[in-house]
């Protein structure tokens, strides 16, 4: 019962930073400048009608007891309405969070089978100059960030080179026979591969410019765990079966060298979803992100409020599932 | 005759050498601003709008990168912009490394209760997506260059902290620490003679990043118009202006952009190469 | 009588430093014969296996000679038939069987995969032929431990199921890494029993390195002595135990513990034995360099 105890201490510190998130965001918020009531009023507004309105979003009251108020609304699934749009904030925030989970998880496997593929071929071409190549390039790829990768990507491919769009989601005439908001994901499930090109189009550069450093990061700490495994023994023992490196590689190499490129792979991938925020306003892509900077210049703050918890869920969730996985694809921890 | 470790060094050398030189063109640049320029940063002329760089026709002499929208120079405004990223990069850098190298040798070497309580509280700082945080600090503390340098320091401090602090309990468990502690060195004297000098090359190696990061942030809070102020020429800014006029303009977004990326890889490249060469594991 | 093996005066350096590590290596394994490759860590024994099976490690390169398997230079082949011939003729039992077998993956695709994928047979025979040659090997329930990961068995047994996968597929040629170096004593006196049973049950030539004389007087039919890179002597196993012919081997063989009196004092190399080797070999290298 070790694997349970583990696994309740977990949960606990997770719901701990949870916690910890909910109380600083809030904090953080109540102290923004400007006052955003003022902001929904009509012009000749009385005192009264601010106080009425304070009291509807409960403003009225001291800042512990808003949260408390706050966060028993919050375990109830009610994350308040917004102040610009007037709508549940839970359902504005979960109308958006599809848009950003594709891009996100298009981005990650992206940034997979590039880092994967430069790391088998850094090894398959292991001392030679075309490996010096693969490693400056990598050391690029992961000194520059998301943001100055999607400018560069909307110079050269948006202007230079248009085969990509590099704005929106999807072009906007079009008829979109869509129930959810998982567009990419329903657009291929209705079999309408139209509607997925122009989907894969407009997400293409986005989850590029996301998924440029994690590849770069997957490439140089695949190679190097791949390095290591394609000299024991049993690598060699499966060269003298007559197998090419390539194979030996892939085969031998890869399903024993993949473990700690996968913990790495869990921590940035949380990076790389808190890098939509911006790669989604550079490419005026409508996800949460984009949402949630609308929702800051607004002063929107039940809307950042909402946000900021979803964020951190998502993170926190990415990092119990990396966790699981890992356990459960090395065979002698299961086993054990 | 090929020798592998020779290899390595030359490449780290030219690294650290290519990098260095390119910060020091962006210092003189940021220092020498009102010489070197051959404009006014802040001058309008919309008769001279969106004048394109000097290898293109209808150029006009002496805006050797073109203008924006406005008319204003674009060089100019790049060596301008030099000067925010610098300041910006090297206060917030500091401060960053400081608080969070503090923090992290605390955690490091005290352990117990202190450690718990740094540990709780990265761990709640790394479940908040960084851009959207610095954004909303800058919507609490308002628009200026102090305020994007607090921003900065209060979502990046744990970056040196879990590398320090990891860094530090290593050290800790080493015997030059036991014997100092033997010889009867205070616990502080053990920490500050002993372990940081030990520590101090992952510390430089991650200041140059923090540095680029900070000229990173500072670009994006630019980008979302929450930056120093918007006039004021920033590359964050100007990036910002050039991407709604990239189909008339590209040079106006282009210039800029090239700068940041420069600076930002080079500060990332010379603290790898500071650290090579000055690790004395690895040396 | 054809030797199945002929390797012709191999030479070999390290790519950095250009140190001779072979030095004109020439010997020969007749079919279904046993040779030993005798000498101290470092001699380059295992070099010259490696070699045969085209799996140096990249710092040696070969910068001379011939290494013929049915009279094919395997170092003239192109890679591609080179792996089909070494795949399909030859086989390796390598020395530490407890990281010779991949810890991910099943102890039955690591018998049956050579024989799928690269003899092509059919992978219900492959399945049927891996449990036949497991039972061989005196492995209890092969289907079980097909199933099993290697990590759930002992080092003996993985040994013994390297040696079974490395008779699997009939090989004409085995070439056999000091494989019972990494054992216990006990399992040792079993697993090399076993090699020779199997040995001369399928007929299988087979070159096997050691540094242990005691084994090469059990198992091995010739052996040639190996002394930094270079044969010293080439005899049948027969002469050189009546009387070595080269002063290092008598030296050699005289710091070897007869395994009959295990009691018996142990007199190290002479260094003057070790001393006009060497100058042997200096005088060998210089000729060497004038000629190439």
């Amino acid at each position: 019962m070790q694997f349970a105890r583990v696994a309740c201490l977990r949960l606990l510190t997770t719901l701990i930073t949870l916690i910890g998130v909910a109380v600083i965001v809030f904090i953080v918020v109540r102290v923004v400048p400007g006052n955003p009531i003022a902001m929904m009023l009509p012009p000749g507004a009385t005192d009264a009608d601010i106080e009425r309105l304070k009291a509807l979003y409960g403003l009225d009251k001291s800042i512990p007891q808003q949260f408390l108020i706050w966060f028993a609304n919050v375990l109830h699934g009610d994350f308040g309405t917004s102040i610009t749009t007037r709508q549940p904030v839970l359902g504005l925030v979960l109308g958006r969070l599809p848009a950003t989970l594709e891009l996100s998880i298009m981005a990650l496997v992206m940034a997979v089978l590039l880092g994967g593929t430069l790391a088998v071929l850094g090894t398959r071409l292991r001392r030679t100059r075309a490996e010096a190549g693969i490693d400056i390039a990598n050391g690029i790829g992961m000194s520059v960030p998301d943001f100055l990768w999607g400018l560069l990507l909307i110079v050269l491919f948006g202007v230079l080179w248009p085969v990509f769009q590099i704005s929106g989601r999807v072009t906007p005439r079009l008829e979109l026979p869509f129930t959810s908001q998982f567009y990419l994901f329903e657009s291929i499930l209705r079999l309408r591969f139209d509607l997925t090109r122009d989907l894969i189009g407009h997400m293409f550069m986005p989850a590029l410019a996301l998924a440029l450093p994690l590849a770069a990061i997957i490439a140089q700490l695949l190679k190097q765990s791949l390095k290591e495994t394609v000299n024991l023994d049993y690598a060699v023992l499966a060269r003298t079966k007559g197998y090419p490196e390539t194979s030996v590689i892939l085969a031998e190499a890869l399903p024993n060298a993949v473990l700690p490129t996968l913990t790495l792979i869990g921590v940035q991938f949380t990076f790389l979803i808190g890098g939509t925020v911006i790669v989604e306003r550079l490419f005026s892509y409508e996800g949460l992100g984009n949402m949630a900077i609308d929702a800051v210049i607004n002063r929107d703050l039940p809307l950042i409020q909402g946000i900021v918890i979803l964020f951190a869920l998502l993170f926190t969730l990415v990092n119990l599932a990396v966790d699981m996985t890992y356990a459960f694809l090395n065979p002698r921890l299961r086993h054990a | 005759m090929l020798d592998g470790r020779g290899a390595v060094k030359r490449r780290a050398g030219a690294r650290l050498w290519l990098s260095g030189l390119w910060l020091a063109l962006v210092v003189l640049a940021a220092v020498f601003a009102p010489l070197v320029s051959p404009q006014d940063p802040l001058a309008q002329d919309l008769m001279l709008g969106r004048l394109p760089p000097f290898w293109m026709p209808d150029h006009e002499p002496g805006f050797w990168l073109g203008t924006d929208s406005l008319g204003r120079d674009v060089l100019t405004r790049m060596i301008y912009g030099a000067r925010v990223a610098l300041v910006v990069a090297l206060s917030a850098g500091v401060a960053t490394c400081l608080i969070g190298t503090a923090l992290g040798l605390v955690a490091g070497f005290y352990r117990g209760w202190a450690d718990r309580i740094i540990g709780r509280l990265v761990d709640i700082w790394m479940a908040f997506p960084p851009v959207l945080f610095a954004i909303l600090l800058i919507a609490v503390l308002g628009t200026g260059l102090s305020s994007v340098v607090i921003a900065i320091v209060v979502i990046d401090w744990t970056r040196f902290c879990r590398v320090v602090r990891a860094e530090t309990l290593n050290q800790s468990q080493m015997d030059y620490v036991h014997s100092a502690r033997v010889a009867g060195f205070t616990r502080l004297r053990t920490l500050v003679a002993e372990i940081l000098p030990n520590v101090l090359p992952v510390i430089v190696a991650l200041l140059t990043l923090e540095m680029g990061i900070a000229v990173i942030v500072e670009a994006i809070l630019s980008f979302v118009n929450l930056s120093v102020s918007t006039d004021a020429p920033t590359w964050g800014g100007m990036i910002a202006e050039g991407r709604t006029s990239i189909y008339q303009a590209w040079w106006v977004l282009a210039f800029p952009l090239a700068a940041l990326f420069l600076t930002v890889l080079s500060f990332a490249q010379f603290g790898e190469g500071l650290r090579d060469r000055f690790d004395p594991v690895l040396r | 009588m054809s030797a199945f093996l002929e390797i012709r005066n191999l030479s070999a350096r390290l790519r950095d430093t250009g140190e001779r590590v072979l030095r004109s290596v020439s010997l020969e394994v007749p079919v279904g014969a046993v040779q030993g490759l005798v000498g101290e860590s470092g001699a380059g024994k295992s070099m010259i296996g490696r070699a045969v099976l085209g799996v140096l490690p990249k710092a040696v390169e070969i910068v001379e000679g011939e290494i013929l398997l049915e009279g094919r230079d395997l170092l003239k082949a192109k890679p591609s038939e080179r792996r089909r011939l070494i795949g399909t003729r030859t086989a390796l039992i390598p020395q530490d069987p407890l990281t010779a077998l991949n810890p991910s993956r099943r102890i039955g695709p690591q018998i049956t995969d050579r024989l799928v994928d690269i003899l092509g047979w059919e992978k219900a025979r492959a399945t049927a032929r891996a449990a036949e040659i497991l039972a061989e090997v005196d492995i209890p329930q092969p289907e079980r431990v097909m199933r099993l990961y290697p990590h759930e068995l002992s080092g003996g047994m993985r040994q013994r199921i390297l040696i079974a996968s490395a008779f699997a597929a009939e090989p004409k040629l085995i070439v056999a890494d000091e494989p019972t170096t990494a054992l216990d004593v006990t399992v040792q006196k079993q697993i090399l029993h076993l090699i020779s049973q199997m040995q001369a049950r399928h007929g299988t030539a087979l070159l096997f390195v050691t540094h242990d004389l005691g084994v090469v007087a059990k198992i091995c039919d010739s052996l040639s002595v190996l002394y930094a890179g270079k044969v010293v002597e080439e005899t049948t196993v027969q002469k050189f135990f009546a009387a070595p012919q080269h002063p290092y081997s008598a030296a050699l063989l005289a710091a070897t513990p007869r395994h009959t009196d295990a009691g018996a004092s142990l007199e190290p190399v002479p260094r003057a034995v070790l001393d006009a080797v060497s100058a042997e070999i200096a005088a060998d290298d210089a000729s060497w360099r004038r000629h190439g």
